[in-house]
């Protein structure tokens, strides 16, 4: 039974990365990680990890690069580009909270030092708005999503660098609850994160191939044809714990945010491609 | 199965005694009994592959190979030759109760355990599954 031996050496070696996940340690977890699939797929460029599910299989692949040929989130990005552009009420604008221009996804999510907390590109947009009198966004649909369309493609090429600062335990502990929440099994089908995204990567789930942990960050928003829009990091989120009949969180709250923060943490190193289409 | 009365009516038109018909009686009565019990057993067998099948209940093929399933996953093992490899039943419907009792890794649902599928359920898939 090849299937078999195949399902035991994988389990195998989740099982070895559990001692790493003890002691919240970033920088040893990111090596543990990234070379845990470096070892995996030896045959598959590191960079090509921020393809997905595309990175994994030859004739997906090709699919997909035919799509991207009329990439789907075009429309939201122009939108995004002419929200971006628009001053508040008060004449003020998205620029004057990002002095850098909008090719700064990158910088996100980071701890905030002050606040106490992770901030995602979303809420600091928010944020952005709240400081300058306007409402802030709903965390579904457009303009967010459009913004963040707009804000990815300018930021496209840039590498992901999520910085845990180890001098401020209020933030290792917003880490350590991020890694929890990805190998934490839940939900009545009993999976986690890791379940579908560490051993069984490159595997068939029906018939979709499961993607590898590391790279599932760059490239948000994600236009899916499933949705028939774009969509954002923490929709996707709540999709795949209603997968296993788990109750999901809101967008942008704190177990999300935790989550994203250590999520992306594991994908230093690679360049953002957003925003990204998806079947 | 023809009524006392019945068989006594055939008894007089007939004129044979009740003794020269027994044997025959017994013979069709075993026969329609035995039809009736492997009817029976198809018919759990035949659930249970519904149930294997369908996505709300075991969604089985979601990770496993079957013969002739369209489009199966292959997270777990191909489910084949189970008869060899459970020689007691009892043993392969422990796996699908709770997987991870032997397994404490693997991503199988424990259907049993978080009530995913009754007892019911799992003992007709398990009655379907024994026939791979
Ligand atoms: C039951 C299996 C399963 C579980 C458990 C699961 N996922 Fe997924 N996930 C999928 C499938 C299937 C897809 C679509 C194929 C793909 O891209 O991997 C997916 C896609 C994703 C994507 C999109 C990747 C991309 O390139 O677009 C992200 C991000 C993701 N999952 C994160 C998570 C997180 C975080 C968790 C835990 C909260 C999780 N998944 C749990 C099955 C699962
Ligand atoms: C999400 C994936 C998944 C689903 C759904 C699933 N299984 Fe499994 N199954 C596995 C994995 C993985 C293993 C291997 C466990 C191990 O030994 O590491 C397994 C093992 C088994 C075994 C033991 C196999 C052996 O080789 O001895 C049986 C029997 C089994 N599954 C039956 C079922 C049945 C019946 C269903 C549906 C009611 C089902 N499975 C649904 C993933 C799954």
């Amino acid at each position: 039974m090849t299937g078999k031996i195949l399902a035991g050496v994988l389990g195998a070696a989740c099982f070895a990365l559990a001692p790493a996940m003890l002691h919240a340690d970033p920088q040893s977890d990111l090596e543990v990680y990234q070379r845990f699939f470096k070892e995996k797929y030896p045959d598959i460029p590191f960079t090509q990890f921020a393809d997905g599910a595309y990175a994994l299989n030859e004739q997906m692949r090709e699919n997909w690069e035919a799509i991207e040929e009329f990439p789907p989130y075009g429309p939201f990005v122009d939108s995004g580009e002419r929200l971006w552009a628009a001053p508040f009420a008060n004449g003020k604008g998205y620029a004057d909270c990002f002095p850098d221009g909008p090719a700064m996804q990158h910088k996100f999510p980071r701890w905030d030092k002050e606040q106490g907390q992770v901030v995602t590109l979303s809420l600091a947009l928010n944020q952005c708005r709240e400081t300058h009198g306007e409402k802030p966004m709903k965390y579904k649909g457009s303009p967010l999503v459009d913004l963040l369309s707009y804000i990815a493609y300018q930021s496209r090429g840039k590498k992901i660098n999520v910085v845990v600062p180890k001098d401020d335990p209020r933030a290792m502990a917003a880490y350590q609850k991020g890694k929890d929440f990805y190998f934490t099994r839940r939900g009545q089908l009993n999976f986690s994160c890791a379940h579908c995204h560490f051993k069984n990567s490159g595997m068939s789930l029906r018939t979709d191939i499961l993607s590898t942990a590391v790279g599932q960050t760059t490239g948000w928003p994600v236009y899916r044809s499933k949705w028939g829009t774009a969509g954002t990091l923490h929709r996707r989120y709540t999709g795949c714990n209603k997968q296993v009949r788990a109750k999901p969180f809101k967008r942008e709250s704190e177990q999300y945010r935790n989550l994203e923060y250590f999520h992306t943490h594991m994908s230093n190193g690679l360049a953002l491609n957003g925003p990204a289409a998806r079947k | 199965m023809p009524s006392k009365t019945t068989n006594k009516k055939t008894d007089q038109t007939t004129g044979r005694t009740a003794r020269q018909l027994l044997p025959a009686l017994l013979a069709a009565l075993m026969l329609t009994a035995t039809a009736a019990l492997a009817g029976k057993h198809g018919a759990v067998i035949e659930e249970g592959k519904s149930l294997t099948f369908d996505r709300k209940k075991g969604n089985c093929l979601a990770c496993h190979y079957i013969a002739g399933a369209v489009s199966p996953g292959n997270i777990g093992p191909a489910l084949a030759g189970m008869k060899a490899r459970y020689p007691k039943k009892e043993d392969l419907r422990a796996r699908i109760w709770d997987v991870t009792e032997f397994a404490p890794e693997a991503m199988m649902p424990p259907f049993g355990r978080h009530k995913i599928l009754s007892e019911d359920e799992i003992t007709k898939i398990t009655e379907y599954i024994y026939t791979l």
